[in-house]
């Protein structure tokens, strides 16, 4: 009881964490359900490798992830580039508007996304791109809310890293640009490839924003959207699944690797 | 190109960027792509939304719109729709408030009690995330559902009448909420709590401060910031979401992003869509303002 009453902290904050996770553990149960002579796709009928044997079984859903991870990628390039040199002039370099670069960095996170959405479709029926929605628009419309996500993160990364250390390149006769590539990027890379992670997770999972401005374009989250209306093909939560596996391989392998790293430098 | 040129500069004071004049270049050709990205795709399209908020309402797709300046747009959106406004309103600060105290429970376990399995926790938060959240917010649909465990155990315990549901309520939609934009209460807590100084709480013990007292004179008060920033956070995209309100709501449960999404995508009301769009932006802005300075001036005591 002693040990309950210690770590009673504790141990509610792992049932926070522990609902956070009920429906991860729901979709990729799911992902295990025969739902092929089901009335009731919101219960789990009985066991099947079938969804993951054959995730493209319903008509459309791989199309749709492709599309996903088409502009995910894309957008995250974008993004991270832009952002991470935005990120370097806010640390390391002083402009005029800097206060009102602040303000605007901040506002697309702090925006309802069905605001932004629709005033970028506004912008695009205005300018008469209305009937021409579609791919880029979609990227168009990623790019801008991945950026302020993308510059902070780097931007907090950046902040915290050692000035002296490119001092002492310097001293030791390095160049500005060999000090640059060998000692300033590397020390922000966890940062820029952490921003890029979250960049692709915000695209490839946005609904609201890409749905008023995609026109005929469907993307995975439109697929699942339309799907839900008269029920969501099991394979889905093979995807959900999948996605979310990906990621904590990324970052258990960022993890580790910045581990090595760090020992390498102790040692 | 000048963005380029420091970089043949050797003297050692090219860390902080070469010569001034350069140096000064340099941050604007930085920051120049993200500053006309999001001007071009952010700040301009607010204008366009107040532009269609001002569009003659007999306009359409086909024949066009003209800005007429018809302000009547607002008051036609506002009476017709403040029903979905309110409950939206309503709907986010319940979401909220549950976000609050589930959120500072999860970050104050992490900050101060997680030890080694810091960053592992902070990872944990976040991983749910990349599992796409309609499917997630799709399986609570399964886990509220009319059999589920859930229902039944209420039933039993005759919390729940046993011809009620959950499904389908306002429990259910803001549950739906409080679920999806926990991370965004967790992570700025977390940063927050976590820049406290722990011997200030061991001082405060010291002098005999019982440890809820302790809490609100000295925890509570430092970790304001992460505070604001968190309620901001689940606060205004809430407010504007409609995937907990469709999919694990009812249309008495429409909130107002269900009716802005509506008239733009099937309807087809560019005017009014775009008005309720500005009348939204406009409340959560004098909301949050008002907010801000609320909190600031407690900071400052």
């Amino acid at each position: 009881m002693s040990f309950v009453r210690r770590n009673l902290v504790l141990l509610l904050g792992l049932l926070v964490l522990v609902y956070m996770y009920i429906p991860n553990v729901i979709v990729a149960l799911m992902s295990f359900n025969d739902s092929s002579h089901a009335r009731n796709l919101y219960r789990f009928q009985s066991f099947t490798w079938d969804n993951w044997l054959h995730p493209c079984r319903p008509d459309g859903m791989c199309a749709a992830v492709g599309k996903s991870v088409e502009i995910g990628l894309l957008a995250t390039l974008v993004a991270t580039v832009l952002g991470t040199l935005a990120a370097f002039a806010l640390v390391r370099h002083r402009f005029h508007g800097r206060g009102s670069m602040n303000i605007v960095l901040f506002l697309p996170m702090a925006s309802p996304e069905i605001v932004m959405g629709s005033s970028l479709l506004a912008l695009f029926v205005a300018t008469g791109f209305g009937g021409r929605l579609g791919f880029w628009t979609i990227l168009i419309a990623h790019v801008m809310f991945c950026l302020s996500f993308v510059v902070i993160t780097v931007r907090s990364r950046l902040a915290g890293l050692d000035a002296n250390l490119e001092q002492a390149a310097m001293d030791l006769y390095a160049t500005e640009f060999q000090t640059f590539w060998r000692v300033t990027f590397p020390l922000v890379f966890p940062g820029i490839l952490g921003a890029a992670l979250l960049a692709f997770s915000l695209s490839f999972d946005d609904f609201i924003i890409t749905n008023l401005n995609a026109g005929q374009t469907v993307t995975f989250p439109m697929f699942v959207w339309g799907a839900a209306q008269r029920g969501v093909p099991m394979q889905v939560n093979v995807v959900g699944t999948v996605m979310f596996l990906i990621a904590i391989a990324v970052v258990v392998s960022g993890e580790v690797l910045s581990r090595r790293r760090a020992k390498g430098l102790v040692a | 190109m000048v963005a380029l040129t420091p970089e043949t500069d050797p003297t050692p004071d090219a860390v902080a960027g070469g010569p001034r004049q350069r140096r000064k270049l340099t941050g604007y050709w930085l920051i120049l792509p993200t500053a006309v990205w999001l001007g071009l795709f952010f700040v301009v399209p607010f204008y366009s939304l107040l532009a269609t908020s001002l569009f003659d309402p007999d306009g359409s797709v086909l024949t066009g719109y003209d800005v007429t300046y018809h302000f009547a747009n607002f008051g036609h959106a506002l009476s017709e729709y403040w029903q979905p406004m309110v409950r939206s309103l309503w709907y986010a600060a319940l979401a909220t408030a549950f976000c609050l105290v589930l959120g500072y429970v999860l970050a104050y376990a992490i900050a101060f009690r997680a030890g080694r399995w810091k960053n592992l926790m902070l990872v944990l938060v976040v991983a749910p995330f990349f599992t796409s959240f309609l499917i997630r917010t799709l399986s609570w649909k399964l886990i509220l559902g009319d059999n589920g465990w859930v229902v039944d155990a209420l039933q039993t315990v005759h919390i729940l009448g046993s011809d009620n549901r959950l499904l389908a309520t306002p429990i259910a939609v803001v549950a739906g909420l409080t679920y999806n934009f926990l991370p965004f209460m967790v992570l700025p807590l977390y940063a927050s709590l976590e820049k406290i100084d722990g011997r200030l709480i061991e001082a405060a013990s010291d002098l005999y401060a019982s440890p809820s007292r302790a809490f609100f004179k000295v925890t509570w008060p430092l970790s304001l910031p992460g505070v604001v920033g968190g309620t901001l956070l689940t606060f205004i995209p809430a407010t504007g979401d409609f995937i907990n309100a469709s999919l694990l709501g009812s249309p008495n449960q429409r909130m107002v992003g269900n009716v802005i999404q509506d008239l733009f995508t099937t309807t087809g009301d560019y005017a009014r869509a775009g008005a309720l769009s500005v009348i939204l932006m406009l409340i959560i802005l004098v909301l949050v303002l008002f907010y801000i300075r609320k909190a600031g001036t407690e900071e400052l005591l």
